[in-house]
Parts: C-alpha cells; structure tokens; sequence
C-alpha cells in the first residue's frame, strides 16, 4: 500500500487537485475541475474516497460537485438546495462536511442542507432557519455565508455551524434547535457597551481540535479564541501574536495544544500579511505562547491575504499544514509548519484548502 | 425546483426550436445545442429542459421561481421571462450574460 497526499485547492476559477507521496517533496497538479467555476470548499471523504465541491456560478446558481474518482470524472447536483419559492434563492454553497454516512452543505443566504445519498440531493435542515434570531442576521463582507461547518466526530447529533456575521451556533438534536455559541467572543463594530451580543459576532472560522473533548477554537473578525465547552464561552488567545485579525484556523491532527493561524494586518489596513512578511503562527499550548513560522516563506513585498477556508493540516506523521493565497500560490510544510515550499503557483484566487490521505 | 409542467394543449403543435449555449450544454453529458420542444410557454420550456436532462431547470431558474439573473431567454428576438407565451415555430435562444472577472 502507498500514501497518496491529495490537496484540494477550491479557487475562483475551478478546484484544483494537488498530489504526492508520503513524503510530500514533490507535487503534480491536476486541474481546473468542476468547469472553472468558483469553488468555495471542497473535501474529501475519507469513508468514500469521494471528491465534493461546493459552488456556485454566476449564471447558473449553486451546486454541490461530486467527482468518485479522485478527480476524473465528475457530475454536480443542486435537487433540493434550495429555498422555498418567494425567499431569497441560494446564491451558492460555501462549506461541506461529510460524517456518518451523510454530507452537510453550507450555503449563501446562510443555511444548511444535508444529503443522505452522497451529494445527489439535498433536504434542509430547517431548524437552523427557525432560529429566533435569523431576521438579525446581517451579511459581512463576503455575504450571509454558512462557512464554518463542524461535525462532532462521535456524537452525530451535535453540529456546529460558523455565520458571517451571526456567530456560531450549535445543535445537539441533529439540528432541530439551535443555540447561540458565541459568549465572550467580541464584536468590535457595534456601538460602546453592546460589543459582546448574544449573535451578531463576525465569526471567520471555527475548527476543532482532535479529541472530542469540546476545544473549539476560532478566528473572529475581531480576535482568536478558544474553548473548552463545545462554545459555551470562549476566551481570548490573541496576547503574542501581531494582530486580532484574520481567516483561518487549522488544527493539528492529533495534538489539541496545537492550532495554526495566519494573522493579517487588520480590516482597515489591507489585509495583507503583517509587515509585508508572509508567517504562519502556531502555538504548541493552546494558544498562550505562539511563534512564527517563516521558513521558506516570502518576507519581503508579500502583499497576500489567506481566506478563511484556506488552510489544512493532514493526517500524517509529522503533520503536513498548507495553506492557499489570495494571489494563487499554494504553501506547503511537510515538517508542522518548520519549513515551507510552494507546492503550486500562478492559480487562480485560492478560497479553500483540505486534504484527503488514502493508502492506494 | 418547480416549473410548470407541459400541457397537453402544446401536444400536436409545430416546434419551438431553443437554442442552448455552449457552457450550459458541457454541464450536460448527452444535451444538445439546438432543441425542438412542443411547448406553450417559456416556463414549460424549462420544465421540458429539465425533463430531459434532470437537473437543467435548477441551472436556468432559481426557487423565486424565475429566469437566472445572468442567463437570458429571448423569443423571437424579445428577452422573456417564465410566463412568456410561445407560439407555434418560435425562435428560442438562451443566452448567458456578460458576467464575471
């Protein structure tokens, strides 16, 4: 049996397939799929090996692309990815996760849809939509997307979902009810005395760290956080690294303690890497000390964002990290993060990062 | 997503003949560009579509329901929408509109 590292690369222009052996030194890149059409987030299903994108087209709407084949052929569906007739249609899908056999899409105006016969057709989980607050919920800046989308790995029932700019929420019931996730988490924009709501917060990305022992952590509009009670209260870990602004978050995948991030310079001042030097941070204890990662990794004129879908750890010993930019460069680490390589340059925009390991 | 179903009032009637853009066909294994439809209006039209190969009417209308934003119906030379009427050996083009970066 040999390793393959499969890299999927969903950008503006089409998903692309980056892949390698075990050692992850060398990489060839398939691509663009899915028609060229802008892929907000793919995954790979490690029960079924399938490929899922999720998209949404100018002219032709959302829909969810399913490739059985590592990238060889595909097919894509929308059958029930939808809204009611008369309310705001779905734009397009932005996030994915598959667990238990099922496939959850995340979609724009915010809402979640889940597929029982592996991406085919969809039905809507409705109870997220019945949520009291849902007439609050305003759009950031890239719309009222659905992003963040966490299965708990053993408990099917419990989901937690990320929504710019709602915050987190939470089922525990397969999502017939919700609940808001978001106390301690800040919400920088809203006036003096009203900056930690119930909802509202511009939550960028939510991750959990392996172990199932409720450690969430998050990368907000307007801080870093952690917590240790499934979102029941967060705590700032931003004290150490350069600023409370970024995208993504990523886990390592099997040390809790471990998280990576990519602070950006601010939401007024770019959103760029700090300081024009490109650094992945990462912390070793749960986010009370971090260190930059620059090895390999530009720091002069770097003037890149990494969006908050666009960055991946792998599954394998030592972890590999990736992450994509905004001007089409796709950084690789085979070492946790010590060193990086580009692994792909010159793509289009790169909105996502996820790995699929397979022994082929 | 709901279109209006053909009628059987279309049955028997000469063709409409629709046109299909190229970037909608590829999305199609077995579509094909040039399409002759017996239908009534622009809304059966679509359901006729997606009848034939499942999954085109979701490319062409959202749930509202109604014409993509940036996908164009023109009949006999006029953009139409879901209830526009087709006569008998109506010219149907659908378009895509300029759009993107």
């Amino acid at each position: 049996m040999a390793t393959k590292v499969h890299v999927l690369v969903g950008t503006k222009k089409g998903l692309f397939i980056l892949e390698s052996d075990a050692d992850r030194r060398s990489w060839r890149l398939r691509g663009p799929f899915c028609e060229t059409w802008p892929i907000n987030h793919a995954i790979g299903d490690p029960a079924t090996g399938a490929i899922h994108g999720a998209g949404g087209n100018e002219w032709f709407g959302p829909a969810v692309w399913t490739s059985p084949d590592l990238g060889d052929s595909w097919t894509h569906a929308s059958d029930g990815l939808a809204y009611a007739a008369g309310a705001a249609p779905v734009k397009a899908a932005w996030s994915l996760a598959a667990g238990g056999g099922r496939l959850y899409a995340g979609v724009e105006p915010a809402g979640l849809f889940v597929s029982d016969d592996g991406g085919r057709s969809f039905a809507p989980v409705d109870g997220l939509q019945q949520h009291p607050s849902r007439p609050d919920w305003q759009p950031g800046g890239a719309g009222l997307i659905l992003h963040s989308l966490v299965l708990h790995p053993e408990d099917r029932a419990q989901i937690w979902v990320g929504i710019s700019a709602a915050g987190v929420f939470h089922t525990a019931d397969g999502g017939r009810t919700w609940a808001p996730r978001n106390r301690g988490t800040r919400a920088d924009f809203l006036p003096e005395g009203q900056t930690y709501p119930e909802i509202g917060q511009c939550v960028h990305c939510v991750v959990m760290a392996p172990g199932a022992d409720g450690r969430l952590y998050q990368q907000n509009h307007c801080g870093m956080y952690r917590s240790d009670d499934g979102g029941e209260s967060w705590r700032s870990i931003e004290a150490g690294l350069p600023s409370s602004f970024g995208f993504p978050a990523a886990a390592h995948p099997r040390d809790p303690e471990t998280l990576y991030l990519v602070p950006l310079n601010g939401d007024t001042a770019g959103r760029y890497v700090p300081d024009a030097k490109a650094a992945v941070w990462r912390t070793r204890d749960g986010g009370a000390t971090w260190t930059a990662l620059r090895r390999g990794l530009p720091q002069e004129n770097v003037f890149f964002g990494v969006l908050r879908q666009a960055m991946a750890t792998d599954r394998l010993e030592p972890a590999g990290v990736y992450f994509g930019t905004s001007t089409g460069t796709l950084y690789a680490s085979a070492d946790e993060g010590d060193s990086w390589v580009p692994a792909a340059r010159d793509l289009p925009t790169i909105t996502s990062v996820e790995t699929l390991v397979i022994e082929a | 997503m709901e279109t209006p179903s053909a009628t059987d009032a279309a049955a028997g009637r000469p063709a409409v003949l629709v046109r299909l853009p190229a970037v909608l066909v590829t999305l199609f294994p077995d579509a094909e560009r040039r399409v002759e439809l017996r239908v009534a209006t622009v809304g059966e039209m679509i359901a006729a579509l997606d009848a034939r190969w499942p999954g085109m009417g979701d490319r062409l209308c959202d749930s509202t329901p109604a014409i993509r934003r940036h996908i164009n119906v023109f009949v006999d030379g006029r953009r139409a929408n879901l209830a526009t009427p087709l006569a008998p050996g109506a010219d149907v083009f659908v378009l895509t509109a300029i759009s993107g970066g």
